[in-house]
């Protein structure tokens, strides 16, 4: 049997000092970006470049019969087109994570022979203009036989469903059944089971405002690619390209610099720019890719949609929730881009934020004729915690209790952090009650009666809710082996390199690959408080260059963990350029002891004479420019490389049991609605996100972060879904169809936050900035508490228009049953 | 297809510097303006008109830039983000932005900076509600348009 453990020294907390840590200082980014001076992937220009325009399937499945390039490729102006076939020839298939049936999908940068969504691209082609590659585009000559689509995931096992991959046999992509803890005791000791037959969470994601883009050079003397791209996670990209190109990792540079938004949708662009590394070559000039905002809707990163079926609750008379059994049937969309990574990473969170200890979930993949789904930030873990929210109000309104005090009693306690939970992982802390006491207080909780009572008068029905939430950051890659034993990632690392240059500047270099979130600036107070120097004196290079050999294989901004996993790896090249700057001051000022020695003020000095200091630019001039002399003995170059790994074990495959992340930043939401019953039309009239990320390193960026993410749920549970039709058209194919929320939209919000330092990591941070589910399951809990005594529907799904709500209204909800046990 | 579109040549005067290009008549002003004048401030983020990101001001009037052909401005005064700045000075709603950490990717900012100055040069003290109707054709994906508001504010007389 083995158990989890977390391998780390104790917990070392920055202490409370003058610090730049903790500091809301300005942002090293602004001043280029206030100024129109960033550089984003479309800013970027060559000689001679041509411009890619992608053919796009009309339907959401067919056969291709043929392709007739010529006409397109005989138009002036047109360097050249890329086939599927062609493709075919050059490239191997993706190299899939999955087991079978999955693992035989034979998925390629272009359809091969076959179409199976609406907008998977055909043929790729290039001209000297955006518009005429566009214009050239509609010449190519492709005829379809179209088949019969699948767009129900609840249909897609059904025996005469069409089939996506014939490869696969049927529509079935991956399955696994999770169960911890024992099920028929504690369903046994239960009072009542709560059965609930269906909930849904719908399919929509986070838009980034730049779409997915690409700048392409073959360097055809090294055999080298120059990816200028905003692909977010260049280490996976370079894996799942490498294969699949036939070349070694080395020939795929990428470099970025500014990128506008990921949210997790620009992981997955890797066939994209398998195609544009062909072209390059094929056609020997630079390319250039801009997705159009129409073709990221209609093919880049859906979030994951996901049906709950056959949902059983123990329960006890008192609102204890001992467990619950549920079937989740995952719609990954056409192709497994990173699926089906989205079968384990709920797993992170099993529990959520409660106590219970006997789960059961039997989780299934399966194909459908939709656009493929990859991360969305929440990836995975938002449709769970949707999932248990939903179950907690939905307990509390059939049992008649206070959701609130159901949450309380059922919340792990502080006292028992860190905190195994049935699946073994370690919740490192948090203090989710007291976090309750502060989103409640912000939305006056004292006086919620009276304002009930006031809204009725005015016709208006008043509800509140709760969304609690945890962030999962720093990933444990070793639970992709839960979905396949044969997978050789484990654990997970991220690198910086911290330098003294000739003239003493500090110079950093990150592995990550920033979207937003400010890391050039929060790195810069992490080396500056270790250095003992101005954040002003520290140069942070802005994007990611793999050729700077500041990465590795997870290395990129993705899934809440700079905080952890960026910030560790520059705190430890930081701490190796001290003891390196030491080491040469020793030797410069006359053989002092390097323990009689500081950092203080740009300089390295002798603790009890201040004024024997060699400063940091005497320090790079001399190894760098001036080093004749030097004992040959001394080991010093200011040139510092750090990788960090966090403390991980494989987990158990058996039991399916082991820490799968190393921090669980917490949130918790609360929403007050008031919905106009005649119409169903609903108005967020009160907000309070309270978020525990552990130590700030600079507040203002995590209140960001939370204000964000919380703008996205609330854009997602009224207004975003990718709808489509029975045919498998997308009715949502852009922002006129598809409603982002604008500034018009936006409730008024109050933001709280706690501190609980993570007793793992170096820093006491914890990654942040998935949490903003936390506002959907709010939401929902609203509407349901509103209706309470109107219809007492129960919310069934994530998405909640006004349509809905009035349908709801009118006794359209989920079916809930209560039976004694 | 359309036939080889035909040219026309165009003048405009952008942030100060007057331009004369050959431009094809279908060429939308947001592409000219960054691909042709080398103008890069000013972004893409929809094909619809909605986003608000290539927002910029012609002859004064706040206008989406592809919601225009380029050989439209032709004979225009035009003033991007780019033009804002004094020497790298940032002005006091740039600066405002900064202070209140209303941008994060900074993608939309340009646009959403433009559309504000439009807003303060015709109300130099707006209220809450005439900032949000302001900025209500810029989408921002990263800040939830919270600090935004704060920021506008912040800048106005």
């Amino acid at each position: 049997m083995s158990t989890t453990t977390i391998e780390t020294a104790p917990a070392e907390v920055v202490a409370p000092q003058k610090t730049w840590s903790g500091q809301n200082v300005p942002r090293k980014e602004d001043k280029r970006l206030t100024q129109g001076e960033g550089v984003f992937v479309d800013d970027i220009k060559r000689h001679g470049m041509g411009y890619i325009h992608f053919v796009r399937s009309p339907y959401a499945h067919a056969h291709i019969t043929s392709i007739d390039v010529a006409k397109a490729e005989q138009t002036k102006g047109v360097y050249g087109t890329l086939t599927g076939e062609e493709v075919a020839s050059l490239t191997d298939p993706f190299f899939q994570l999955s087991t079978p049936p999955g693992a035989y999908l034979k998925d390629y940068a272009l359809a091969v022979g076959k179409v199976r969504y609406v907008g998977e691209a055909v043929v790729a082609v290039v001209a000297e203009t955006r518009e005429l590659a566009r214009d050239a585009s509609e010449l190519v000559e492709v005829e379809y036989e179209p088949l019969d689509a699948v767009v129900d995931a609840r249909k897609a096992q059904d025996d005469d469903a069409p089939v996506l991959h014939d490869e696969s046999g049927s529509n079935l992509m991956w399955e696994g059944v999770f169960e911890w803890g024992d099920l028929d005791a504690a369903f046994a000791e239960a009072d009542k089971i709560v059965k609930i037959d269906e909930l849904h969470f719908h399919r929509f994601n986070s838009t980034p405002l730049e779409t997915d883009g690409a700048l392409v050079e073959f360097n055809r003397g090294t055999g080298q690619w120059t990816l200028y791209t905003n692909n977010q996670f260049p280490g996976f990209a370079q894996i799942m390209m490498g294969p699949a190109m036939r070349c070694g990792l080395d020939k795929l540079r990428f470099v970025t610099q500014d990128i506008g938004g990921g949210f997790g949708n620009k992981i997955t662009s890797h066939p994209q720019l398998v195609a544009c590394c062909l072209l390059a070559r094929k056609l020997n000039r630079a390319v250039q890719w801009t997705e159009w905002r129409t073709d990221f809707h209609m093919s880049m990163s859906h979030g994951n949609e996901r049906w709950f079926h056959d949902t059983e609750v123990a329960v006890k008379n008192d609102g204890t929730l001992l467990g619950f059994r549920t079937k989740a049937l995952d719609d990954a969309g056409a192709w497994l881009r990173y699926e089906p990574l989205g079968g384990v990473i709920w797993a992170q969170v099993t529990p959520g934020v409660y106590k219970w200890r006997h789960i059961r979930l039997d989780f299934t993949q399966v194909a459908t004729n939709k656009a493929p789904c990859s991360p969305n930030r929440g990836y995975s873990r938002m449709q769970h915690l949707w999932f248990t929210e939903r179950v907690m109000d939905i307990v509390a309104h059939e049992l008649e209790l206070d959701p609130i005090e159901v949450r309380k009693r059922n919340y792990i306690k502080a006292e028992d952090m860190p905190y195994e939970t049935p699946n073994g992982c370690i919740y490192d802390s948090g203090d989710y009650e007291k976090m309750l006491d502060v989103a409640t207080d912000l939305i006056g909780w004292d006086g919620i009666e009276q304002k009930r009572a006031e809204a009725k008068e005015r016709g208006r029905l008043l509800g509140v809710g709760i969304g609690s939430t945890l962030d999962s950051g720093t990933n444990n890659f070793g639970q992709s082996r839960l979905i396949n034993p044969e997978l050789q990632f484990s654990g997970n690392n991220e690198v910086a390199t911290v330098k003294l240059d000739i003239f003493g500047e500090i110079v950093v270099t990150l592995g990550t690959t920033p979207q937003g979130q400010g890391h050039e600036t929060t790195a810069a107070q992490v080396v500056a408080d270790i250095l003992g120097c101005s954040i002003d004196d520290v140069h942070v290079r802005a994007g990611h260059d793999s050729y700077w050999n500041s990465h590795a294989g997870f290395s990129g901004t993705y899934a809440s963990q700079f905080a952890v996993t960026g910030l560790s790896a520059v705190k430890g090249a930081t701490d190796m350029l001290v003891e390196q700057i030491k080491r040469l001051g020793s030797v410069v000022l006359g053989g002092v002891p390097e323990e009689a020695l500081e950092l203080a003020e740009g300089t390295v000095r002798i603790k009890d004479n201040p004024e024997a200091a060699l400063p940091f630019m005497a320090c790079g001039a001399i190894i760098n420019a001036n080093n004749a002399g030097l004992p040959e003995d001394l080991d010093v170059t200011l040139n510092c490389r750090y990788v960090y790994r966090p403390p991980f074990q494989l987990p158990d495959l058996e039991r399916k049991f082991g820490n799968l992340t190393l921090t669980y930043a917490s949130q918790i939401h609360a929403a007050v609605v008031e919905i106009d019953p005649e119409t169903g039309y609903y108005e967020i009239v009160d907000y309070a996100a309270v978020d525990d990320c552990g130590v700030r390193i600079h507040p203002q960026i995590v209140e960001g972060q939370v204000m964000g993410a919380t703008a996205q749920a609330l854009g997602a549970v009224t207004h975003e879904a990718y709808e489509y039709d029975e045919e498998g058209n997308l009715l949502t194919p852009n922002f006129y169809d598809y409603h982002v929320p604008h500034a018009l939209d936006m409730p008024p919000l109050r933001t709280g936050y706690i501190e609980t330092a993570s007793p793992f990591t170096p820093l006491g941070t914890k990654g942040m900035g998935e949490g903003g589910g936390a506002g959907i399951h709010a939401v929902c809990a609203a509407l349901q508490d509103a209706m309470r005594g109107h219809g007492d529907a129960i919310v069934y799904d994530s998405w909640n228009p006004y349509k809905r709500v009035w349908e709801m209204l009118n006794a359209r909800g989920a079916v809930v049953t209560v039976e004694p046990a | 297809m359309s036939s080889v579109a035909s040219s026309k040549t165009v003048t405009v005067t952008v942030n100060g510097v007057e331009y004369e290009r050959e431009v094809e008549a279908r060429k939308l002003l947001i592409h000219f303006v960054r691909d042709d004048l080398d103008l890069t401030g000013s972004h893409i983020g929809c094909d619809t008109g909605n986003c608000g990101a290539c927002s910029m001001l012609v002859n004064g009037q706040l206008v989406k830039s592809c919601m225009l052909l380029a050989i439209q401005a032709d004979g225009a005064t035009i003033e991007t983000v780019e033009g804002l700045a004094d020497g790298g000075e940032l002005t006091r709603l740039q600066q405002s932005f900064s202070d209140h950490h209303a941008l994060q990717c900074g993608y939309c900012t340009p646009g959403m900076l433009m559309s504000a100055t439009a807003l303060l040069r015709e109300h130099p003290s707006p209220t809450d509600e005439q900032i949000r109707k302001g900025l209500q054709g810029n989408i921002c994906r990263c800040t939830g348009y919270w600090n935004i508001f704060e920021a506008v504010k912040a800048a106005g007389a």
